[in-house]
């Protein structure tokens, strides 16, 4: 065991934390203001997220960290290993055996069961900040549900575009009522958020808590003329096949040679284990391949 | 025939900054379809008073009844933030003299005027798009420019943009404040004429604050005259025009520059 106290922070700061998680929870959809607290990392790897684990964690729970759905990735790897040392919980890679799930842009793709707790890292939580500079602003905006605004951005999109081009952090309605940014996931993943698992939300540089109750209404805003697509590539995993998963496309060569696979690296380890083949995998080569390779800093936004 | 209901009824609205005084005791009642202007030199009251009874500022005492379409006559300033949201999206248009302030200037035209249309919950894309082609088309604006920023736009265009953003929800009553401050003599006379035509195609009811005796001499049926806060004189346009009693008024009418 370590010297520091269990998950890292101290327990008051753990009991504030669960108080604005509860808060949340109750209201879902708010954003809940914490004092949150300085972490060993820097802003924008996920100080949000791992206060909010740090707080729900419990010594028999099982962790799993993704990034961008990958278990391999720069940030993934330093969470697990933040909360091996810190709290000696058991770690995994399959999302089935995790009780809790850190996650960065990515939703697993196997569905998430009513004992499963989802923690998201959320760079900016307010949905409306690009449209309206002013917090007080926007907090009386939410307070009033005066959200025209929000369809002003859809609006823009289809005029400039032609359809809906925003394609991560896809503002959706909660119950409702609250408008919240589902932090940068793929549109791909926001029907997905109908689920049992509970989903909470942390953004540690902004300071903010807010969570989704299990099988909570999450709607994604569009028109009734251009409804929503929860869009993806059109190919299925190079690797493992699969028709229904997100993929990344990997550049893999300079003459324009590509390969789509998919961006959870668990859901294709897991389906190539059972058998499946997807037309690029070649026999025996890719076997260890798992999921993205590490990459660098995406323009999708940092996670806090 | 009985008296119709004033759709603005404005008793004893007063304003003080502090010590200092914004407007004094004002009371009028707009009757529907018509146009009151409210003239006087800077720092007389004029905008504090168009503020007061727009919800934008809150009056040290007094009434702003308006007109509802549910309820009747109810004090706007008693009334909750939502409702009076609902109202300045909805039934009332609000003509900033610095288009700047009234539009988005990163949104296209017509993410602008559809915005209302948005805000009141239009959720189809084509029939939103329909209504800010049409608004555009009457305010003069070539329907081409709909994707454009305001930024791109004149002066005069970009007012009229801000018209068209406020009128598009079909408003009963218009608060203008300086709409043609700003511009040159012949923009202001299309703006003006264009004004002139929507109020009277619309029924809009409307209040008018200028420095501009011309401008309210062809918009408005009546007229008030501040001074330090104070109305000090009112009337039918014509007949305070060509007719003034107050000293102020007077120097106000002679002031004007004869070209």
């Amino acid at each position: 065991m370590s010297d520091y106290n269990f998950a890292y922070l101290d327990e008051d700061t753990k009991r504030m934390i669960r108080r604005a998680i509860l808060k949340g929870l109750a209201i879902p959809g708010y954003q809940v203001p914490f004092a949150s607290r300085e972490m060993p990392m820097p802003y924008g790897w996920g100080t949000g997220g791992v206060q909010v684990t740090a707080s729900v964690l419990t010594p028999d729970d099982t962790l799993k960290v993704i990034d961008q759905g990958a278990d391999d990735t720069t940030n993934a790897v330093s969470i697990r290993r933040f909360f091996e040392r810190t709290a000696d919980v058991e770690t995994t890679e399959h999302a089935s055996k995790a009780r809790v799930i850190q996650t960065r842009h990515r939703i697993p793709e196997e569905p998430l069961s009513e004992d499963q707790i989802l923690v998201y890292q959320v760079p900016i939580p307010e949905p409306l900040r690009f449209l309206e500079p002013s917090e007080v602003e926007t907090r009386r905006m939410h307070a009033l549900e005066d959200y025209g605004l929000m369809h002003v951005k859809l609006y823009e999109d289809i005029a400039k575009h032609g359809n809906i081009a925003t394609a991560y952090a896809y503002p959706v309605k909660v119950e409702g009522r609250y408008v919240m940014d589902p932090s940068p996931i793929p549109k791909f993943d926001n029907p997905k958020m109908n689920m049992g698992a509970i989903q909470l939300f942390g953004a540690g540089r902004e300071q903010r808590i807010y969570a989704l109750p299990p099988y909570t209404q999450v709607v994604s805003l569009d028109f009734e003329d251009h409804p929503f697509d929860p869009s993806k590539a059109e190919h299925p995993c190079a690797l493992c096949g699969a028709q229904d998963s997100y993929l990344d496309e990997i550049i893999t060569d300079d003459d324009g040679g590509r390969m789509f696979v998919c961006s959870d690296s668990d859901y294709c380890a897991g389906r190539r284990a059972a058998g499946f083949v997807g037309p690029a995998a070649p026999d025996g080569a890719l076997t260890t391949w798992r999921g993205t390779p590490s990459k660098g800093r995406d323009s999708m936004g940092d996670a806090t | 025939m009985t008296d119709p209901t004033p759709i603005l009824n404005v008793r004893g609205l007063t304003k003080n900054y502090g010590r200092q005084i914004g407007c004094v005791d004002v009371d009028f009642a707009l009757f529907p379809g018509e146009v009151i202007g409210i003239v006087g030199e800077s720092g007389s009251g004029k905008s504090t008073l168009l503020n007061c009874m727009a919800g934008h500022l809150t009056p040290t005492s007094g009434e702003v009844l308006f007109d509802t379409r549910t309820d009747g006559p109810r004090d706007v300033l008693t009334m909750s933030e939502p409702e009076r949201r609902m109202l300045g999206r909805t039934d009332w248009a609000f003509v900033h003299q610095n288009p700047r302030d009234g539009l988005r200037m990163a949104v296209s035209a017509g993410g602008n005027v559809g915005e209302r249309l948005m805000a009141v919950g239009a959720r189809h894309y084509g029939d939103i798009r329909g209504a800010a082609t049409d608004w555009l088309g009457r305010v003069e604006i070539d329907s081409h420019r709909i994707d454009d920023r305001p930024a791109t736009f004149s002066g005069g265009m970009q007012q009229r943009l801000q018209i068209a953003r406020n009128l598009v929800t079909g408003p009963r009553l218009a608060f203008m404040d300086e709409p043609t401050g700003g511009l040159d003599v012949s923009v202001q006379a299309r703006l003006l004429d264009l004004l002139r035509a929507l109020v009277r195609d619309m029924g809009l009811s409307a209040v008018i604050v200028t420095h501009d005796l011309a401008v309210v001499r062809l918009l408005a049926d009546r007229l008030m005259v501040m001074k330090s806060g104070h109305v000090v004189e009112t009337g039918l346009t014509d007949q305070v025009l060509d007719d003034p009693q107050h000293a102020y008024t007077q120097l106000l009418v002679s002031s004007v520059l004869q070209v």
